[in-house]
């Protein structure tokens, strides 16, 4: 099972992939709406790809007034 | 009319399907100009089904198939209006899209929704109104109406419950979270899920199989297994308008109204 680091690690690798951020430019206490520009509408579509991506069901309401992707990876490790 | 181009969708014969693309920015919101298309649409079924076997509705808009009804357009047009004209207003709304809703599930074709993105809300009861669901990877479906304080209202619940286990339902509607289009496939609400950018060629694909089957039959056959639940449809109006006079409802719609966000009810 991935640890949290390695768990942080894989969704700012794909954050940055998908919305064509530099990955040097991401760390894991950053704001991901603002660092990677995103509204609620590509959060959705983030969300998605992390299902997809760690083969995991994330309600949308387990995001709720979650906007950093360390506390995601901790959303996304618990269902691990 | 085998082809229409309107303000908010437009319909086209190819083949012998008839494909109904929804285009109104920014996600096919549903409101008055969307139902007054939807009713051109739907009095042009009997002619359309001269030339046409099935039918596919899809989307334009990037963002997704449809992010359900208008509530900005609801909110701004009843706001002025003494209670009693509001719920009126609201009531008569209904009272025609479940006419355009139930003319779609009940129509001689096979129905195919090609969706994408956003299928919430109004988006979805679309959707449910078809035949079969083929959805994009990366579609997503939500009933987000407790949110604000209300339930579906354009024939949701009846047609999912129609069509999927009650526990299911009461997942969807109860928390009003989004799920992805592989969990809607794994439920038996999806029936085929293509790849990014790839729901329309699969729909057009399953559209080109269903032409070689006998059209009555066909018909029949739509009509043995999928009937329609007028009564609950009816008893879904009446709930939604009881809902819909309480105070929280209005103060849900400001809210969401006032939000720059692009889904503002959501997470």
């Amino acid at each position: 099972m991935n640890t949290l680091d390695q768990t942080t690690e894989e969704i700012l690798n794909l954050a940055a992939t998908h919305f064509h951020v530099p990955r040097e430019q991401l760390a894991p206490n950053d704001d991901f709406f603002k660092k990677l520009g995103i509204n609620s509408l590509q959060a959705l579509d983030l969300l998605t790809r992390l299902e997809q991506h760690f083969r995991i069901e994330l309600p949308d309401y387990e995001l709720q007034g979650v906007t950093d992707f360390r506390t995601l990876a901790e959303r996304i490790q618990s269902r691990l | 009319m085998k082809s229409f181009s309107g303000k908010t969708l437009s319909w086209n014969t190819v083949d012998g399907t008839v494909e109904l693309a929804l285009h109104r920015e920014p996600c096919n919101e549903i409101g008055s100009a969307t139902l007054t298309e939807l009713e051109i649409f739907v009095a042009a079924l009997d002619t359309l089904q001269k030339d046409a076997h099935s039918v596919i509705v899809t989307s334009t808009r990037a963002e997704g198939f449809c992010a359900g009804a208008d509530l900005r357009e609801l909110y701004n047009r009843s706001k002025p209006m003494p209670a009693a004209d509001r719920l009126h207003e609201v009531r008569s709304f209904l009272e025609r899209i479940h006419k355009v809703m139930n003319a779609l599930d009940a129509a001689p074709f096979t129905t195919i929704a090609a969706v994408h993105g956003v299928v919430f809300g109004g988006g979805f009861e679309l959707a449910l109104t078809c035949d079969l669901i083929i959805a994009d990877k990366m579609a997503r479906f939500c009933f987000p109406e407790l949110r604000l304080g209300l339930i579906p209202g354009f024939g949701g619940i009846p047609r999912l419950k129609r069509d999927l286990g009650n526990a299911v339902v009461r997942d969807l509607l109860l928390t009003g979270r989004s799920i992805n289009a592989a969990k809607a496939q794994s439920v038996g609400l999806v029936s085929q899920i293509a790849g990014e950018g790839d729901a329309l060629r699969v729909a057009r694909a399953t559209a080109a199989q269903v032409k070689k089957f006998d059209r009555e039959t066909a018909v029949t056959a739509k009509r043995f297994v999928k009937p329609i639940p007028h009564e609950e449809l009816r008893q879904e109006i009446e709930l939604f308008c009881q809902l819909f006079s309480r105070p929280a409802v209005e103060a849900g719609l400001r809210k969401f109204v006032e939000s720059t966000d692009a889904l503002p009810y959501l997470p």
